[in-house]
Parts: structure tokens; C-alpha cells; sequence
């Protein structure tokens, strides 16, 4: 699949959103911080999420009409998405409020963990729900999407608690460390896995000649459709590579080891969330790459 | 299974890949109510466009014993689609009445989420209108009461020169179609994902001539004289030893 700068920055940005509102509940439940942390906190929640908001629009022919996909949550996970996404905005917004007038309620944090695990399970689900995508027809595609979401966002409240809550660094830092190894292995185990998939669709089952050696003469076109554009990334196989290794490296191991240098200061934390967050961006633009739709079986020879 | 699922059947043991349905859907439904299939940069280097039929060319086996298969595709109709239910706006949607998928150009954002959820990639998205179209079995055609009875057909079942596209409901056991699919093995693209597809292939067959002896002699012998013909004499000169003078 081509991975669409929109849906990357989408995915990404709201993971690091929820994660981040997540970290802040969480450091409210344990009695720690205060709204000293916490109304920055949901501000800077809500940018993530505003931004990955506004980057979905550019995913859409027709963004005007967007009001549309709220239509059909009973069937698809992408309407579910439209739905929550806004809702948890809106619980975080009212969450960061009731902080900022000093009347904070659990009720409404745990309303927001719910709506942010949901957002999770609709974004994963999206992409997990499409039978022939084997790549990414896995649980694992859910979790993932949880965990490295949750890990940015646990990164970036360390680097927001280093600035206006020192004494909360050191709690976010170790969470981090320990929900970022967890998501790396859960991101290996899925490399592992789709290394060893084997398409279940072939040119013999695509056309239904039961024959071992069928090749494409001509695709219908000579200068190229919505099917060449849309479903191949065409970057040389060095690109795809080049991403993987940096997905490898700049997804935990580097972040981990500026976590770990034990400066527990805004600019050295913030510096590892962006670190974390250009590995996010390689995940998953190698996420896309990586998924092999059984379309492009159609599409192999120009003529 | 009652209802009617309208379909096509297409033979490609006759297909030539002539491309004929492809100019003639182009046509059709270029002019039709739901505005132009656009078209980017037609006469440039690179031309591009928006088509709901394809032919596309395959070969089959290793050079000297190879076989050419001509193969158009378009939407197949599914009737378990997965394309329907993942639309978030309820634009793309399966007829009750025929089977017929369709999308409402109206309603449809250019989210392009049904196109990844269709493994034959038979949507496509209009550079120009931003949204998602594919074949619609020419539903402006096939019921169009001013249109003669022989012509309420999609455009590329009347412009096919070997009629290797039949149209009907696959669902009426006595239409061709469905005697097509039972009686000269139908088969569906990509069984394997369960999507049931209305539209079915006809496959490539061996057509040679068998003669038996009851062919060459006249087996019902109308007048009762027919028999051996008869031989020349020995001394009698002959072409062949068979036939006289
Ligand atoms: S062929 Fe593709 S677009 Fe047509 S009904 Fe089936 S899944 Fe949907
Ligand atoms: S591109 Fe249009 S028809 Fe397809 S899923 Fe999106 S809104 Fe529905």
C-alpha cells in the first residue's frame, strides 16, 4: 500500500494524544501532580489530537462532506472512528477544565480512558478488519497501535511533567521505559510474523487459470490508474530498508538511551519524544509499505 | 438466494481482447446522468483516467506452449461485499431489488477506504469529482422503458463483437447466465476471501472437431438406398483405385 502522509501523521498524533491524556489520568489516579501539570497536559493532548484531526481531512476527496461518516458505525470502523475521536476530544477538553476550576472528577478521567482505549481499538481495527490485508489481519495490529501510542504519549508526559512538574519525571520516565519495551516487542513479534506470511491469493486464483506460470502481458492502461497509484509505494527496496532500520532503532532503543542518560530535564525529554515520534512516523509509513494487497496482482506489467 | 442478483458472465474462451467493452462502458457512462468518467491528460505523455472495465492480457505457460488469456474485469458485484460495509457514509451500498453495488456520488467523501477493501481492485477513485466510482451493471440502462427490450442491457454485453459477455440474474436458475455458470463451469475470482462474486468466468477450452464414422456415413439413411459405393471393375481405369471414371 502506498502510505498516505495524512493518515500517518493521523494515526501517530492521536496515539501520542491518547497516550498522553492516559499518562495524566493515570499520574491522577496514583494522587500524583496537580493542575499544574495536568491543564497544560490536556492542552497539549488536545493540540496532538487536533493536529492528527485536521491531517485526516487531507486523506478525503470530499473533506466538506465529512459530517457524512458518522452514518454507519454500526459497520464500519472507520465511522466508529469519526464518532469517538471527537468524543474523547471532548472529554479531555472537560477533563482539563474541571482541573483548571479545581473541580476534578474521576468520573470524567475515567470516561476518557474509556474513549481513548476505544479510539485504540477503532484505529487498529480499521486496518485489522480487512481479511485479505494479511499484513495487518492481526491482533497484534491493535495492540501495537495501543502500546506505541501509549508509549509516545507517556514520553511526551515526561517531558511536560520535567518542565512543570519535576517530581513526576522520574515516575513517567520509567513507565515509558518499560510500556515503549513492550511495544517494541510487540512490534518485532509483528515483523516476525509477516516475514513468514505467505499470500493466500495467487495470479491462478486472481484470474482462475490453474496454471503454475501465468504471467501479466498488459494491465488495461499504459499510463498507469488509480490501482498503480493507490496500492504501491514504489520506492526502490534500499528506501523500504532504510525505513525498517530506522523504525528498529528510533522507535525505542534510541529514546530508551536518552531516557536513561538521567537528566531529567524538558529539553533532553522532549528531545526523546521527538526522536520516538520520527520512529512512530517510520512505523508506520513501513506499516503501509509492508502490507501487500492481492489487487496488485493485477497490476504487475504495464504492457 | 430469491431475489434477483444481476450479473455477468464472461466467457473467456471467446474473448479476443479487443477492448470494446471498455471503449463502449467508457462512452456509456462518460455521457451519463452522474457526470464524465474524467480523463487526465488524454492526449500527453502519461494519460490517465477513470474506467469501470478493463482488458487486461495474461499468458499462460512457458514459451513455445503458451496461451494468451484476454481478461476484462470490472466490479464483480460481490454478493457478500466487503467493500459496503466498511463505507462510512453509507455511499457505497448493495441494491435489495438486484444485487447491483453502487455508489452515491453524493454522499461518497473520497475516503478511498472501500477501494482497500476490495481485492479486485475494481473501484477507482475520479481525479476530477474526488470520489469513488465503478461499474453500476449500466443501472441507467437495463431498466430504461424507452429503450428498446433488446438494448436494456450494460453497454459492454451489446458492444462485445463475440459475445463473450452474457447478463442476467444469476439467481433465475433458467437464464443463460446461470446455464452458462452450471453448464460450462462458471467459476468466481478469489474464492478464497468469501466474497461470493455475482460476476463468473467461463474458462479457456480445447475446441477441436471429432468425427465419428456414424457423421461421414449418412446415419439415418433417409431414402433406404444409401450404401458402400460401388467399386470399378479391375480393368477400369481409376483415379485412386476407388473412385471410376
Ligand atoms: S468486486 Fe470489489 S467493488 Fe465490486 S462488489 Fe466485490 S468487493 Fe465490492
Ligand atoms: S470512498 Fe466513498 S464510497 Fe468509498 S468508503 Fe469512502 S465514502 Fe464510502
Amino acid at each position: 500500500m502506498r502510505p498516505a502522509w495524512s493518515v500517518l501523521l493521523l494515526t501517530t498524533l492521536i496515539g501520542a494524544g491518547q497516550g498522553l491524556f492516559l499518562a495524566l489520568f493515570g499520574a491522577e489516579v496514583f494522587g500524583m501532580g496537580g493542575s499544574t501539570l495536568f491543564v497544560p497536559g490536556a492542552a497539549a493532548a488536545l493540540a496532538l489530537l487536533g493536529a492528527g484531526l485536521v491531517a485526516s481531512f487531507f486523506h478525503l476527496g470530499r473533506p466538506e462532506r465529512a459530517w457524512r461518516s458518522a452514518a454507519k458505525w454500526r459497520t464500519s470502523w472507520l465511522s466508529r472512528e469519526v464518532i469517538v475521536l471527537p468524543a474523547f476530544m471532548a472529554v479531555v477538553l472537560a477533563w482539563g477544565v474541571a482541573h483548571k476550576l479545581g473541580e476534578p472528577t474521576l468520573a470524567l478521567g475515567t470516561a476518557g480512558v474509556v474513549l481513548a482505549l476505544a479510539l485504540f481499538v477503532c484505529t487498529g481495527m480499521i486496518y485489522a478488519c480487512l481479511p485479505f490485508l494479511q499484513e495487518w489481519r492481526t491482533p497484534l495490529t491493535i495492540v501495537n497501535f495501543a502500546l506505541l501510542g501509549s508509549a509516545s504519549g507517556l514520553t511526551a508526559a515526561a517531558a511536560l511533567a520535567a518542565w512543570l512538574h519535576a517530581p513526576l519525571a522520574r515516575p513517567f520516565v520509567a513507565a515509558a521505559l518499560a510500556v515503549g519495551a513492550l511495544a517494541y516487542l510487540g512490534r518485532l513479534a509483528a515483523l516476525a510474523r509477516n516475514t513468514r506470511l505467505r499470500p493466500k491469493s495467487t495470479l491462478a486464483t486472481a484470474i482462475g487459470v490453474k496454471h503454475p506460470r501465468i504471467v501479466q502481458i498488459a494491465q488495461g492502461a499504459m499510463g498507469g490508474s488509480f490501482n498503480t497509484r493507490e496500492f504501491f509505494h514504489r520506492r526502490p527496496r534500499e528506501a523500504v530498508r532504510a525505513v525498517r532500520w530506522a523504525l528498529l532503532v528510533l522507535v525505542f532503543p534510541v529514546p530508551a538511551l536518552v531516557l536513561l542518560s538521567g537528566k531529567y530535564s524538558a529539553p533532553v525529554l522532549g528531545a526523546a519524544f521527538i526522536l520516538q515520534y520520527a520512529g512512530l512516523l517510520a512505523e508506520r509509513w513501513y506499516f503501509f509499505a509492508e502490507a501487500k494487497h492481492p489487487q496488485n496482482l493485477y497490476y504487475q506489467a504495464i504492457a | 438466494m430469491t431475489t434477483k442478483q444481476l450479473a455477468l458472465v464472461i466467457d473467456l474462451n471467446v474473448c479476443v481482447g479487443c477492448h470494446a467493452c471498455v471503449t463502449s462502458c467508457k462512452g456509456w457512462n462518460n455521457d451519463g446522468a452522474a457526470g464524465p468518467l474524467s480523463d487526465q491528460n488524454p492526449y500527453g505523455a502519461d494519460p490517465t483516467g477513470t474506467f469501470f472495465n478493463r482488458v487486461q492480457t495474461f499468458e499462460v505457460g512457458e514459451f513455445p506452449n503458451t496461451e494468451t488469456v484476454h481478461f476484462p474485469k470490472s466490479c464483480l458485484h460481490c454478493e457478500d461485499p466487503p467493500c459496503v460495509p466498511v463505507c462510512p457514509t453509507g455511499a457505497s451500498y448493495k441494491r435489495a431489488e438486484d444485487g447491483i453495488v453502487l455508489v452515491d456520488y453524493d454522499k461518497c467523501i473520497g475516503c478511498k477506504y472501500c477501494s482497500w477493501a476490495c481485492p479486485y481492485g475494481a473501484r477507482e477513485v475520479d481525479q476530477e469529482q474526488k470520489v469513488m466510482k465503478k461499474c453500476t451493471l449500466c443501472v441507467d440502462r437495463i431498466y430504461d422503458p424507452k429503450l428498446p427490450e433488446a438494448e436494456r442491457k450494460p453497454a459492454c454485453v451489446l458492444a462485445c463483437p463475440t459475445s463473450a459477455r452474457l447478463f442476467g440474474d444469476i439467481h433465475d436458475p433458467a437464464s443463460d447466465a446461470s446455464r452458462a455458470i452450471r453448464e460450462q463451469g462458471g467459476y468466481a475470482l478469489m474464492p478464497e476471501w468469501g466474497t461470493h462474486p455475482a460476476n463468473h468466468y467461463l474458462p479457456r477450452r480445447k475446441t477441436e472437431k471429432r468425427l465419428h464414422p456414424d457423421e461421414l456415413e449418412r446415419h439415418d439413411n433417409p431414402l433406404k438406398v444409401d450404401g458402400l459405393l460401388p467399386r470399378p471393375a479391375p480393368d477400369e481405369p481409376a483415379l485412386d483405385d476407388v473412385t471410376s471414371w
